[in-house]
C-alpha cells in the first residue's frame, strides 16, 4: 500500500463540505468499479419529512388518500414510541436518483448511506433488467405529478368521496394491475397529459361498442332459418365465443378497457393507479438483490476509503457495527426472527459469487463451472443485470451460503399431524433448499394466482374469476372485501372460484345473493 | 455527478391532507375513544393530545391473500439439531397448521397489536371534543355604535396612499394615455413623412429646398413631441380603495355562576369545576367574540377573575338566589340584552337554604328569563333532589326551549351531560 492520505473528516459531525468531498472519493472509486450511476441528487431532510417520505412510499410527490395518512400515522406511532428507527435512508429510481439523508445522522452514516444508496442502489436500478423493462426514470417524477393533479381535479369535480372509494377499490386490486409478461411502454407525463382526453373520448367509444344492447348480426352471414330460432337462445345472445377469449391475469387493465358503467375520469383513475402498480412491480421482486447489491457496494467502498486513509479507525468501526447490524440474520427460533433478512441474503450471496470467482474451490468449479475462477466485476455485474430474486437465488445460492446461514426446508400440510423437516445444508438437501428459497421469493407463489376468465357479455354482465390454487393454500377472508370492491368497479356480479386441478373446490360471490354463475371450469 | 440539496427548510407536514383524511373517515371510532378519554382526565389536563386506539380490522385495506391452511413450504434460517426426515410436532395454538414463521401475508398483518394506535394532536383532540356543539338560539343583535366594521375592498380611486396603488391598472392607464396622446402626432409625423418622400422623389429640378427644409423641421419636432409623452403621470396612478362596512355583531356573554358552599365536597368542586372548564374551553376555541363573567357564590355571590374562580378556597353557606341578582345586576349594568346573547351556567349541589328556592324561582321567571338565550343548570348530588330542583323544575316548563337542567353523579357523566347541553340545534328562537 502506498503512503496513507490525510482522512477527510473525523468525529461524528458533518456539513455540506465535508459531505461533497466524500461523495468525489466514492464517486471516484465507483468509476475506478466502472458502476454506471444516474446522477445523484442527494437531499438533507428532517425527521417529520422522513415520515413524510416514508408514508408516502417514498415518492416526492403523491396524490392524497387517507391509506397513506394511516401509513404516516403508525409511522410516527412506532417512532415516538422508539419501537422503530427511521431507516437511514431512501432511494428513488428516478433520473436524477434521488436519495434522503436525514439530517440527525453521524458522519459515517452519511458517507455510509451515500455509497449505499447513491453509488449502491443507484446502479441497481440503472443495470437492473426488470427496472430497465418496467419503469422509465426519466419520467416518473412527471408522471406522479400529473396523477397528483389529475385525481385533485377529479375530487373538485365528482367530490371527495367518490374519487376516495374509487382509489380503495383500485387500491385493493393493484398488485393485480400488472402485466407480467409484455413488456409495457414507457410512461410520459406530457404525453400522458396530452392524450389523455383523447384517450377518455376513445374509450369510452370503445366500450359501448363491446356493451351495445342489441346484438347486430355479422355482416355477410347469412344463418341459416331454423339456427336463428333455437329454443334456448331465442335472439342468439349466447351464441358466440366467450368475452376474454384468454384469461386476464392483469385484472385493473381488464375493469379498464372493459367495464361497462365506469365514467371516463374513473377509468383515468384506474389507470393511474395500475401505472403507479407497475412502477414498483420491479421493487418487490428484487428486495434481495437490489439490498445485497447495494451492501456488498457500501460495504467495498467502505473498505477502501479505509485503505486509502480517507476515514479513520473511529469511523471505520463504527461502520462495520453498523454494517453487522444490518446483515445480521436471527435464527427461526429466536425472538427477534421475522423472516429472512433480504439484506443478509443478498450480502451472502454477492460476497460468494466474489469469492468464487476469485479464490475458487473445487466444489465451487463443480457446483459453478461458468463462473469459477472468471474476473469477478464481470461476473456480479452480470449478476445484477440480469436476474430477479427468484432466479438470482436458483442461479446463485452456493453451498456455502447455505451452510452459513444454516438454511433448512420444512414442509407444513395440513393434512400431516406434523411438520416435516424436508431437507437442510447438506449434501442431499442443497439443490431442494435452494428450489424452495427460489420459489418463496417467486412472486407467483406469494401471491393468490387469480384471472378474469369470462365476463358475461351477453348474458347478466357478471364478471368470472378463477383462482387457481397451489398446494391446496385457500384465499385468506379478506377475500370478500376485495371482490366487494371489484364488484364496484364492474358494477355487476362478481365470481369468483377457486379451483384445483381443474376442480372448483369454493366459490366466492359479491352480491352475496347474486344468482350464481354456471358452472363452467377453464377448458 | 451529484447535487447537493438541503431540504430541511421546506414546509414540514406533507402528509397533513392525508393525516386529515384519514381522520375524517375513521369519525366515528375516534370520537368513541375521545369520549373515553374525556371522562379519564383531570381538570388541568385537557390541554394535551391523546393516544387513540382503533381495532385493525376496521381500517385494514384487503388485498388477495394466501389463507391458513393447504400445504406449504418455508425456508428458514439457523438450523441446529434437524436433519432430513425429521417431524416436528405442530406449535400449539396454530391450529389448522397455520405455520407462523416465514412467507404468507397473513401472518405479516397479524403480527402487530390488535389494535391500530396513534396519537391525535391537541388541536385534533379539542376539535373532536367540541364537534357539532354550539351555543343555543345565537341572534344577531342590532348595530352597536361604530365598533363593529370591518374595511373591505370597494374598487379602486384616483387618490390613496402609496402602500396602496394599484401598480397592473395604473400602468394600464397610463398605457391607454400614452396610445392616445401619441395618436395625433404620429398621424402628423406619418403625413410629413410621405410630403418629403413625395418632394424628395421630384426630379431635382422641380425640388423646393425651403419645402423640404421646413418639412425635415416639422419631422424633427414631431419627434421631440413624442418622446415627451411622460411614460407615467399622476394622472394615471390608481389605488385601491376601502370603505368601511358595519358589521352585524352576535356578541356574546356567558356567565358561569358556581356553588361554593360548604356542602360541596371536594369531588363536586372538582367536577363542577371540569365541567366549566369544558364549557371555557369550547368557548375559546368556537367564537371569537364571547365575554366570560365568573360568579361564584355561598351565602354571599362575587364576581371573580378566571384564576379566583378555578382555584379560590373560601366557603361557606348557601343562598342561591344571590348569584342570580348579582347575575342580573350585571346584565343590567353591562350588557343590555339588546345588544348582547345571554347565557348563564350554574353548578351547584342542590342544596340551599330553605325559603331561598323559591325566591330564585321567582328572580328567573320575572327578572332573568325573559332576557336570557339559554340558561343551563346542572345538579351535581347522587342523592335526592331538594328544593333547589323542583322550583327550577317548574321554570324549565315555562321556558321549555332556552332552560335546561341535568343532573350528574359522578365524573364520568360530566361530558355527556356537556354535550347534551350544547349540543347543535335547529335553532327557533
Amino acid at each position: 500500500m502506498t503512503l496513507r492520505s490525510t482522512p477527510i473528516a473525523t468525529g461524528s459531525d458533518w456539513n455540506f463540505e465535508t459531505l461533497a468531498r466524500f461523495d468525489e472519493a466514492l464517486a471516484r472509486l465507483a468509476d475506478e468499479y466502472r458502476l454506471d450511476t444516474y446522477p445523484n441528487q442527494i437531499e438533507v431532510i428532517t425527521t417529520e419529512q422522513m415520515m413524510d417520505a416514508y408514508a408516502s412510499v417514498g415518492m416526492p410527490v403523491g396524490y392524497h388518500h387517507w391509506s397513506f395518512g394511516k401509513q404516516f400515522l403508525a409511522v410516527e406511532q412506532a417512532y415516538r414510541r422508539g419501537q422503530m428507527g427511521l431507516a437511514y435512508e431512501l432511494v428513488i429510481n428516478s433520473n436524477p436518483c434521488i436519495a434522503y439523508l436525514m439530517e440527525e445522522n453521524t458522519l459515517m452514516m452519511q458517507v455510509l448511506v451515500m455509497a449505499h444508496a447513491c453509488y449502491g442502489h443507484n446502479s441497481f436500478f440503472k443495470g437492473n433488467y426488470l427496472f430497465r423493462t418496467w419503469t422509465d426514470a426519466e419520467s416518473i417524477v412527471d408522471y406522479l405529478v400529473f396523477a397528483r393533479k389529475y385525481i385533485a381535479q377529479c375530487e373538485e369535480r365528482h367530490g371527495t368521496q367518490a374519487v376516495e372509494q374509487l382509489l380503495d377499490a383500485c387500491h385493493a386490486l393493484q398488485n393485480y394491475g400488472v402485466d407480467r409478461y409484455k413488456r409495457p411502454s414507457p410512461i410520459s407525463a406530457d404525453e400522458e397529459a396530452r392524450r389523455q382526453e383523447e384517450r377518455e373520448a376513445y374509450l369510452q367509444a370503445q366500450v359501448n361498442m363491446l356493451w351495445r344492447t342489441i346484438p347486430e348480426p355479422l355482416a355477410g352471414a347469412n344463418p341459416l332459418p331454423g339456427s336463428l330460432h333455437s329454443d334456448d337462445d331465442p335472439l342468439g345472445l349466447h351464441s358466440g365465443g366467450r368475452y376474454p377469449a384468454e384469461p386476464q391475469e392483469n385484472l385493473l387493465y381488464f375493469i379498464e378497457k372493459n367495464a361497462p358503467l365506469l365514467a371516463p375520469w374513473q377509468r383515468e383513475i384506474v389507470r393511474i393507479v395500475r401505472k403507479l402498480a407497475q412502477y414498483f412491480y420491479p421493487q418487490r421482486q428484487t428486495q434481495v438483490m437490489n439490498e445485497g447489491w447495494a451492501c456488498f457496494w457500501h460495504y467495498t467502498l467502505m473498505n477502501r476509503l479505509y485503505d486509502d486513509g480517507l476515514v479513520d479507525e473511529g469511523l471505520i468501526l463504527e461502520f462495520l457495527q453498523s454494517h453487522a447490524a444490518v446483515i445480521n440474520q436471527p435464527a427461526f427460533d429466536s425472538p427477534h426472527f421475522s423472516g429472512i433478512n433480504p439484506y443478509a441474503l443478498g450480502f451472502a450471496i454477492f460476497t460468494d459469487i466474489k469469492r468464487i470467482c476469485t479464490d475458487p474451490t473445487a466444489a465451487d468449479r463443480e457446483w459453478f463451472p461458468d463462473i469459477a475462477g472468471t474476473p469477478w466485476r464481470e461476473t456480479l455485474e452480470f449478476a445484477m443485470r440480469n436476474f430477479k430474486d427468484e432466479s438470482f437465488i436458483q442461479q446463485f445460492l452456493s453451498p456455502k451460503v447455505m451452510r452459513d446461514l444454516k438454511l433448512f426446508l420444512i414442509v407444513d400440510d395440513d393434512q400431516q399431524e406434523s411438520i416435516e423437516v424436508a431437507a437442510i445444508h447438506d449434501e442431499r438437501g442443497y439443490r431442494r433448499v435452494r428450489e424452495a428459497l427460489s420459489q418463496q421469493y417467486a412472486l407467483a407463489s406469494r401471491e393468490p394466482n387469480i384471472q378474469v376468465v369470462e365476463a358475461a357479455i351477453r348474458g347478466d354482465r357478471s364478471l368470472t374469476l378463477h383462482h387457481v390454487q397451489q398446494g391446496r393454500r385457500p384465499l385468506a377472508r379478506t377475500v370478500y372485501p376485495v371482490i366487494r370492491h371489484l364488484q364496484q368497479l364492474w358494477g355487476f356480479p362478481v365470481h369468483l372460484l377457486s379451483l384445483e386441478e381443474e376442480r372448483v373446490v369454493r366459490r366466492y360471490q359479491w352480491p352475496l345473493d347474486a344468482a350464481p354463475s354456471d358452472e363452467r371450469p377453464t377448458s | 455527478m451529484t447535487y447537493f440539496i438541503d431540504r430541511r427548510p421546506n414546509a414540514k407536514h406533507k402528509s397533513a391532507v392525508n393525516r386529515q383524511r384519514f381522520l375524517e373517515r375513521y369519525r366515528k371510532h375516534i370520537k368513541r375513544s375521545v369520549e373515553e378519554a374525556v371522562n379519564r382526565r383531570s381538570i388541568t389536563d385537557m390541554e394535551r393530545g391523546e393516544k387513540i386506539s382503533i381495532p385493525t380490522k376496521d381500517i385494514s385495506e384487503p388485498v388477495f391473500q394466501h389463507g391458513p391452511g393447504g400445504a406449504r413450504q418455508v425456508v428458514s434460517p439457523g438450523n441446529r439439531e434437524y436433519l432430513a426426515g425429521d417431524r416436528i410436532r405442530r406449535p400449539p395454538g396454530q391450529g389448522g397448521g397455520g405455520e407462523g414463521a416465514g412467507e404468507g401475508g397473513a401472518s405479516n398483518q397479524g403480527e402487530g397489536a390488535d389494535e391500530f394506535a396513534f396519537t391525535l394532536s391537541r388541536e385534533e383532540f379539542l376539535e373532536f371534543v367540541f364537534d357539532g356543539l354550539a351555543l343555543p338560539h345565537l341572534q344577531r343583535k342590532p348595530l352597536k355604535s361604530l365598533e363593529e366594521i370591518k374595511m373591505v375592498r370597494a374598487g379602486l380611486a384616483r387618490d390613496g396612499v402609496p402602500s396602496r396603488i394599484s401598480i397592473g391598472r395604473s400602468m394600464r392607464e397610463a398605457y391607454a394615455r400614452r396610445i392616445a396622446m401619441r395618436a395625433p402626432i404620429k398621424r402628423a409625423l406619418r403625413e410629413a413623412l410621405d410630403a418629403l418622400e413625395a418632394e424628395e422623389r421630384k426630379d431635382p429640378v422641380l425640388r423646393n429646398p425651403a419645402r423640404i427644409n421646413e418639412l425635415k423641421e416639422e419631422i424633427a419636432r414631431l419627434e421631440k413631441r413624442i418622446e415627451a409623452i411622460p411614460f407615467i403621470d399622476t394622472y394615471d396612478l390608481r389605488y385601491h380603495q376601502l370603505s368601511a362596512q358595519p358589521q352585524p355583531s352576535s356578541q356574546a356573554v356567558m356567565f358561569c355562576v358556581m356553588d361554593v358552599s360548604g356542602s360541596m365536597t371536594q369531588n363536586h368542586k372538582d367536577i363542577a369545576k371540569r365541567f366549566f372548564l369544558l364549557l371555557y374551553l369550547f368557548l375559546e376555541r368556537h367564537y371569537e367574540k364571547v365575554e366570560l363573567v365568573f360568579v361564584r357564590h355561598h351565602t354571599a355571590a362575587r364576581e371573580v377573575s378566571e384564576e379566583e374562580f378555578f382555584y379560590s378556597r373560601e366557603t361557606g353557606g348557601t343562598i342561591v338566589s344571590s348569584a342570580l341578582s348579582l347575575v342580573n345586576g350585571i346584565i343590567e349594568k353591562r350588557y343590555p340584552s339588546a345588544q348582547w346573547n345571554l347565557y348563564v351556567a350554574q353548578a351547584s349541589d342542590g342544596d340551599n337554604w330553605d325559603d331561598d328556592s323559591t325566591t330564585c324561582r321567582d328572580l328567573l321567571v320575572k327578572k332573568l328569563m325573559p332576557h336570557l338565550q339559554y340558561f343551563a343548570y346542572v345538579e351535581i348530588t347522587p342523592h335526592e333532589h331538594q328544593s333547589l330542583w323542583h322550583e327550577y323544575a317548574t321554570v324549565a316548563d315555562a321556558f321549555a326551549e332556552r332552560f335546561a337542567m341535568r343532573q350528574i353523579v359522578e365524573a364520568g357523566d360530566i361530558y355527556p351531560v356537556f354535550r347534551d347541553l350544547f349540543k347543535r340545534r335547529l335553532s327557533t328562537p
